[in-house]
C-alpha cells in the first residue's frame, strides 16, 4: 500500500525550480531515503509534503487522499510528522512538556492529563531521554535535542515520519544510536522518509532511496542499485 | 476644471514625492539595518521644526537649511545606531529577538523625541511663508513653493537612487541588505554600513520634513501620521525594496490627493484600505520578493 | 518540602486578603481621591495584563491597546444614554473583541512585522474615521457622557481586573498557554505538531482586546466630554508596553507590579510635568530594553543566584 505518493511535484522560488516534476512513492513500512547534494531540493520537498510550502503544480497524496493545499497542522492531524534540519525544540519548556504538546494537539482524541503524562513518559523512554524529563530543552546536547524532536513528532501518532538530516552534527556513536532508533520506529509500524548526508546510515538502514539533483529526480532504487548507479556516483565524486 | 485636476495632481505628486523620500528612508532602516523605526516621523518633525526655527529666528533660507539640518539629523541617526541599536544587536539572542527589541526601542524613541520637541517648541502649529506666491502656467496659478518642493523631492530621490546604484558605498549597502554575513566576509565594514544606512534614513526624513515645512503648517505631534503612511508605503512597495518605496510613495500620494479632494479626512482610511488589500492579496508588495 | 507547602497555601490566602481589602475599600476610604487613584491604577494593570496575554508568550508585538481602549470609550459615549452601565461595559468589550478578530484575521496569517505595523496605525485610523463620521455625517463634534459615581467606577474596574487576572492565569496554565509559548519559540514547529497557529493567535488576540474595551467603556465616564482626540491617545498603547516590559513578562505578577508603579507615578507627575514625565518614561523603556530585558521579574532569579553564588564563594 502506498502511504505517500507525489506526482509531478513542482516548486519555484523566483525563477528557479527548487523541485521539478518529481514523481515518487513510499510504501507502507518502508524506510525511504532521500539523498542529493546540497541545494538539490530535499528539504523543499519535505516542506511541500508537510504543508509548510505550497506547490506550484503537481499532487501529493497521503494514504490515497490529496493533501496538497492543506495547512501543516491539518496534515499533522492526518498522520504525518516531521523533524527539522535545524532542531526546533521549545527550549524554555521542560523536555516532558515538549512531548506533551505533541500529544495534546497532534491527535484528535482528547486525553486525560494523567494518561498523557504516562504516554509522554513512555515516549521519552523509547528515545532514551527518561532521565531528562524535567530539564529545559535548551539545556540538552544536540543529540538529545534531536531525540526530543523525534519523541515530540512521535507523540502526534503519525503513520509517516519525515526525518530531516537526523544524523547531522552527531558523532559516530550517536549516529549508530540514531540508526538504531530509526529501525525501532519502523518496527513499531511507522513508515519513514529520511533525508540524509551520512551515507553509511542511508545505505544500511533504507529499503529504497531516491536521489535528487537540482530539483530533479535522477535515480531511484535499492541501496545497491544506487551505489552502483553511474550518474549518482559522478555527482557525488564531485563532492 | 482642468486647473482643479492639475492642482489635485500636483498636490498628489508633491505629497507623493515626500512620501517617497520618507519611505525610502524607512526602507533603508528596515531593509538593511533591520530596524522597524516607528519614530521615523519624529525625524520628519525635527527637520520641519528646525527649518522653521532657522527661518523664523535667523532668516535662513529653507533651501539652505537643507544643507544645515540635513547633516545634523544624519548625525543624530548615525549616533543612535552606533550606540543604541548596535548594543541591542549584539545582545539579541536571535535576529527575530533583535527585530522585536529594536521595534520597542524605537517606540520609546518616539516618545522621547516627541516630548523633547513639545518641551522646546510647544504643541501649537507653526508655519512660515516662503515662495508663497503663484506662478502663472497655461492660464492657471500654481503655488511656487509646492512646485519647488516637488522638484526637490524628485531630485533628492534620484540622487539617492544613483548613489545606491553607482557608487561603491551604495553597492556595499545593497550587498549588506542582501546578505550581511557574506558582505562582511567580502570586506564590507558591516557595522559602519548599517549605521550609515540608519543615518541616511533619518536624513531622508529630515529632508522630507524641511520640504513639508515649506508648504504646510507644522507642529510637534505631526510625526505619527507620517510614520504610519511611510509604513504603509513600505509594505505597498515591498518590504526592503527601495524602488518599490519610491513608486509606492507616489501612488499613495496621488490616491491621498484624489480622496482628499472628494472627502477631506478620508485619506488615511483610503491608505488603510489599500494596505488591507495588499495584505490579503500580495503581502510581499509590488516589487517585493 | 515544608517551605514549598507553606508557600502554596500562603499565596492564595494573601491574594484573597488583598482582594477583600480592595473590595471593601469604599466603606472606609476617606474622600473620593483614593478611589479615583486606585481605579486608574487598576485600569493600567488591566491594560498591561491584557497586552501580556497575547504579546507576552507569542512575541507578536501589538501596538493597538489605545485603539481598543478608545473603542470602549466611544461605545460608552454612544450607548451610554440608551443602555444600562453593565451592558455598556460588556458592549465595549464585545466590539473590541470583534475588531481584534478582524485585525487578527487579516494580519496574523503573516509575519509579525505586518501585525506590528497594522496595529501601530490602528489608533490613528479609527480616530480619523470617527472624526470624519462626526464632522461629515452627524455634524456633531464630541459627545457628553453619562456620569457615573466614583464608587461604581471603582467596583466595575475592580471586577474587570479580577476577570482579566483570572483569564490570564487560566490561559497560562492551560494547554493554550503552552501552545502560545510554543508559537513564540518556533511557530513552524508548533504548526507541525498539530496546533492551528493562526486560530490560536487570532482568538487570543481577541480575548486580550475584550478587557481593554471594557476598561475603556467604564473609564469613559471620567471625562465628561469625549471626542476622537480624547478617546484615541497613542500614549495608551505606549504605557502598557512599558509597564509590561519593566515589570517583566516571565511571571503573571510582573506586569501587575510594573503597571502599579508607573500608574502611580503617572498620576503624580501628570499635572506637574506633562512633557517631562512622558520623556522620562520613554527613556526608561529604552534603558529597560537594553539592560533589563526580562524586567523586574527577571531580576529576581539573578539576585537569588548572586546571593547563593556569593555564599558558595565564601566557603
Amino acid at each position: 500500500m502506498r502511504v505517500l505518493e507525489g506526482e509531478k511535484v513542482t516548486k519555484y522560488f523566483g525563477g528557479l525550480a527548487a523541485v521539478s516534476h518529481v514523481d515518487f512513492h513510499v510504501d507502507q513500512g518502508e524506510i525511504f531515503g532521500l539523498i542529493g547534494p546540497n541545494g538539490a531540493g530535499k528539504t523543499t520537498l519535505f516542506n511541500l509534503i508537510s504543508g509548510a510550502l505550497i506547490l506550484k503544480s503537481g499532487v501529493i497524496r497521503f494514504q490515497g487522499e490529496k493533501i496538497t493545499g492543506l495547512k501543516p497542522h491539518q496534515i499533522c492531524r492526518r498522520g504525518v510528522a516531521r523533524t527539522f534540519q535545524s532542531v526546533k525544540v521549545f527550549g524554555n519548556m521542560p523536555v516532558l512538556q515538549n512531548v506533551l504538546l505533541g500529544l495534546m494537539f497532534g491527535t484528535p482524541t482528547a486525553m486525560s492529563s494523567a494518561a498523557a503524562t504516562r504516554e509522554a513518559t513512555g515516549l521519552l523512554e523509547f528515545v532514551g531521554l527518561s532521565a531528562m524529563s524535567a530539564t529545559p530543552a535548551k539545556d540538552l546536547t544536540l543529540a538529545n535535542q534531536k531525540r526530543l524532536e523525534v519523541a515530540r513528532a512521535l507523540a502526534t501518532k503519525p503513520e509517516l515520519l519525515l526525518l530531516d538530516e537526523l544524523m547531522a552534527g552527531l558523532n559516530p556513536t550517536e549516529v549508530a544510536q540514531a540508526m538504531e532508533l530509526v529501525t525501532k520506529i519502523r518496527d513499531k509500524g511507522i513508515t519513514i522518509l529520511m533525508i540524509e548526508h551520512v551515507m553509511k546510515a542511508i545505505m544500511n538502514v533504507c529499503d529504497r532511496i531516491m536521489v535528487l539533483h537540482h530539483g530533479e529526480k535522477i535515480a531511484e532504487g535499492t541501496p545497491r542499485e544506487i551505489a552502483t548507479n553511474k550518474t549518482v556516483v559522478e555527482i557525488y565524486l564531485g563532492e | 476644471m482642468i486647473v482643479t485636476i492639475l492642482n489635485v495632481v500636483i498636490a498628489g505628486l508633491l505629497m507623493g514625492g515626500i512620501y517617497a523620500l520618507i519611505a525610502m528612508g524607512l526602507t533603508l532602516q528596515y531593509g538593511v539595518a533591520r530596524v522597524l523605526n516607528v519614530s521615523h516621523g519624529e525625524f520628519i518633525m525635527l527637520g520641519a521644526l528646525l527649518t522653521w526655527t532657522l527661518y523664523s529666528a535667523f532668516g535662513i533660507n529653507p533651501l539652505v537649511s537643507l544643507a544645515i539640518g540635513g547633516p545634523l539629523i544624519f548625525i543624530i541617526g548615525f549616533l543612535l545606531y552606533r550606540t543604541l541599536f548596535t548594543s541591542l544587536r549584539t545582545r539579541a539572542a536571535s535576529p527575530a529577538a533583535y527585530e522585536g527589541s529594536s521595534l520597542l526601542a524605537t517606540f520609546g524613541l518616539l516618545f522621547i523625541i516627541q516630548n523633547i520637541a513639545l518641551a522646546i517648541w510647544g504643541g501649537g502649529m507653526r508655519g512660515y511663508s516662503y515662495l508663497n506666491f503663484g506662478a502663472n502656467f497655461a492660464g492657471a496659478v500654481f503655488p511656487v513653493n509646492r512646485l519647488v518642493a516637488l522638484l526637490l523631492a524628485v531630485v533628492i530621490g534620484l540622487i539617492f537612487y544613483l548613489f545606491l546604484a553607482r557608487t561603491r558605498l551604495g553597492k556595499a549597502i545593497r550587498a549588506a541588505a542582501q546578505d550581511p554575513a557574506t558582505a562582511g566576509l567580502m570586506g564590507v565594514n558591516i557595522n559602519l554600513v548599517l549605521a550609515l544606512c540608519f543615518g541616511l534614513g533619518a536624513l531622508m526624513a529630515g529632508f522630507a520634513g524641511a520640504l513639508v515645512s515649506m508648504c504646510y503648517p507644522i507642529y510637534a505631534t505631526m510625526g505619527l501620521e507620517y510614520t504610519i503612511i511611510a509604513l504603509i508605503v513600505v509594505v505597498l512597495g515591498g518590504l526592503g525594496s527601495i524602488p518599490g518605496s519610491f513608486i509606492g510613495g507616489f501612488i499613495l500620494g496621488l490616491i491621498g490627493s484624489i480622496v482628499s479632494s472628494w472627502q477631506p479626512g478620508l485619506a488615511m482610511a483610503a491608505y488603510y484600505v489599500l494596505f488591507m488589500l495588499m495584505l490579503l492579496v500580495r503581502p510581499t508588495g509590488i516589487l517585493g520578493k | 518540602m515544608a517551605r514549598v507547602f507553606s508557600k502554596r497555601s500562603f499565596l492564595p490566602g494573601l491574594l484573597l486578603l488583598v482582594l477583600i481589602l480592595l473590595a471593601t475599600l469604599p466603606l472606609y476610604a476617606r474622600g473620593a481621591y483614593i478611589l479615583v487613584l486606585l481605579a486608574a491604577i487598576l485600569m493600567y494593570i488591566v491594560l498591561t495584563v491584557s497586552w501580556t496575554i497575547f504579546s507576552g508568550p507569542t512575541g507578536y508585538i501589538s501596538l493597538a491597546p489605545a485603539a481598543f481602549f478608545g473603542v470602549g470609550i466611544y461605545t460608552a459615549a454612544i450607548l451610554g444614554k440608551v443602555l444600562p452601565l453593565f451592558a455598556v461595559v460588556v458592549a465595549g468589550g464585545l466590539i473590541s473583541f470583534i475588531l481584534a478578530l478582524l485585525v487578527g484575521t487579516i494580519t496574523l496569517r503573516l509575519r509579525g512585522v505586518y501585525f506590528a505595523i497594522f496595529t501601530f496605525g490602528l489608533v490613528v485610523l479609527i480616530k480619523e474615521l470617527l472624526l470624519f463620521w462626526e464632522i461629515t455625517i452627524t455634524h456633531t463634534r464630541g459627545r457628553f457622557v453619562v456620569l457615573v459615581d466614583n464608587t461604581t467606577i471603582y467596583y466595575v474596574m475592580l471586577g474587570i481586573f479580577v476577570a482579566v487576572m483570572l483569564t490570564a492565569y487560566f490561559i497560562r496554565r492551560s494547554k493554550y498557554g503552552l501552545a502560545l509559548q510554543s508559537i513564540g519559540e518556533y511557530e513552524e514547529a508548533a504548526a507541525h505538531i498539530g496546533i492551528n497557529v493562526t486560530m490560536v493567535k487570532v482568538i487570543t488576540f481577541g480575548i486580550s482586546a475584550i478587557f481593554m474595551g471594557a476598561a475603556g467603556a467604564i473609564m469613559a465616564t471620567r471625562w465628561t466630554y469625549i471626542d476622537p482626540y480624547v478617546a484615541f491617545n497613542p500614549l495608551l498603547s505606549f504605557l502598557p508596553v512599558l509597564m509590561a516590559i519593566f515589570g517583566g513578562m516571565g511571571q503573571l505578577y510582573g506586569p501587575v507590579i510594573g503597571a502599579a508603579i508607573f500608574a502611580y507615578t503617572e498620576e503624580l507627575l501628570l499635572t506637574k510635568f506633562p512633557y517631562y514625565y512622558m520623556l522620562t518614561f520613554g527613556i526608561i523603556l529604552v534603558v529597560v530594553i537594553l539592560y533589563l530585558p526580562n524586567g523586574l521579574v527577571g531580576l529576581i532569579p539573578k539576585l537569588w543566584r548572586r546571593r547563593a553564588g556569593g555564599q558558595r564563594a565564601s566557603t
